[in-house]
């Protein structure tokens, strides 16, 4: 699939993010956030599009990056399902006993 | 006395002013199963510990009692509720010494010295166009539990109040005493790590 050795890929793409109005991947990584909420300027969101569209790499980081994000809330929203369809009687009582308790004083 | 919507959460019973819940022993047992649920979830994923998440809830309540008179139905009682046992959890965090936790800057992306990035391909960018590759089974779920609590905990916390909790930067800044700025670095690089970590788990995931 590969037709350039990596070396050479790696000499092009170090060159290229040289021009202007490009970024390198290690600049990119850092407006990731702020393109994902949405907060680049309409300039700083062109150059971060663009630096995705010619960087298989950082394609590929950001895809794995959001569904690693995805899969962290699906999984905590499970466990919370969890936690809610099996409540532990016990702390009811204990939080329950403790007010009781507060009450009086 | 003008209720908020937040009563809404003694649902399908009759409504009491919360100023009355913790007064009427009906009420407040149908406030407390209204509320405890959520409210351990939320302990859970921050302190991870099933039995300090237990007493960081009790210390919840006991605080939302104290100052039930005192709301004043500014804010939801809810949202007020929601920072009362997220603050609460955060307080039990820190007297907790740490178990399993990996240090950042290893599960940080790398860079060649002209900013390339030099990084594995992972499974996990092919998923992204494969939803249903992500119902996870039950084996999964834990794994992906147990990379996340990999974190180290000043990360891992900045990720859950931001992303899970969906507490605003600011926020976040402010319950944990860390600038704005450190905040947003905070929540990329724990993104960045547990990519990293969770990766591993996807290998040789049927597309």
């Amino acid at each position: 699939m590969n037709i350039m050795p990596n070396s050479v890929r790696q000499r092009i793409r170090s060159i290229m993010f040289k021009l202007p109005l490009m970024i390198t991947c290690a600049e990119f990584e850092e407006f990731i956030t702020a393109y994902l909420d949405g907060s680049l300027s309409n300039k700083q969101r062109r150059i971060f599009e663009f630096h995705l569209a010619v960087c298989r790499e950082c394609r590929d980081y950001l895809a794995a990056y959001r569904t690693a994000m995805t899969v962290t809330g699906d999984v905590l929203n499970t466990q919370t399902a969890d936690t809610l369809a099996d409540v532990p009687e016990d702390l009811v009582s204990a939080v329950l006993a403790a007010r009781a308790s507060q009450d009086r004083k | 006395m003008n209720l908020p919507e937040s009563t809404d959460l003694v649902s399908g019973t009759e409504q009491k002013p919360h100023t009355l819940i913790g007064k009427d022993k009906v009420a407040t047992e149908q406030f407390v199963r209204a509320n405890l649920g959520w409210m351990l979830a939320v302990a859970k994923r921050i302190v991870v510990d099933g039995s300090i998440a237990e007493d960081v809830v009790q210390d919840a309540f006991s605080n939302v009692f104290k100052n039930l008179e005192a709301f004043r139905g500014d804010a939801a009682l809810k949202t007020w509720m929601h920072r009362i046992v997220v603050n609460q959890a955060l307080m039990a965090l820190r007297k907790q010494r740490r178990r399993n936790e990996q240090p950042i800057d290893d599960l940080l992306p790398e860079f060649d010295d002209a900013g390339c990035r030099i990084d594995e391909p992972s499974m996990l960018s092919h998923l992204a166009q494969t939803p249903e590759a992500l119902l996870l089974s039950s084996d999964r779920r834990q794994q992906v539990l147990a990379s996340i609590d990999r974190l180290p905990d000043s990360y891992r916390v900045v990720l859950m109040l931001r992303d899970i909790e969906e507490l605003s930067t600011s926020e976040v800044a402010e319950m944990t005493g860390l600038t704005e700025a450190n905040v947003k670095v905070r929540l990329h690089r724990a993104r960045a790590a547990l990519k990293k970590l969770l990766s591993p788990l996807f290998e040789g995931t049927a597309l």
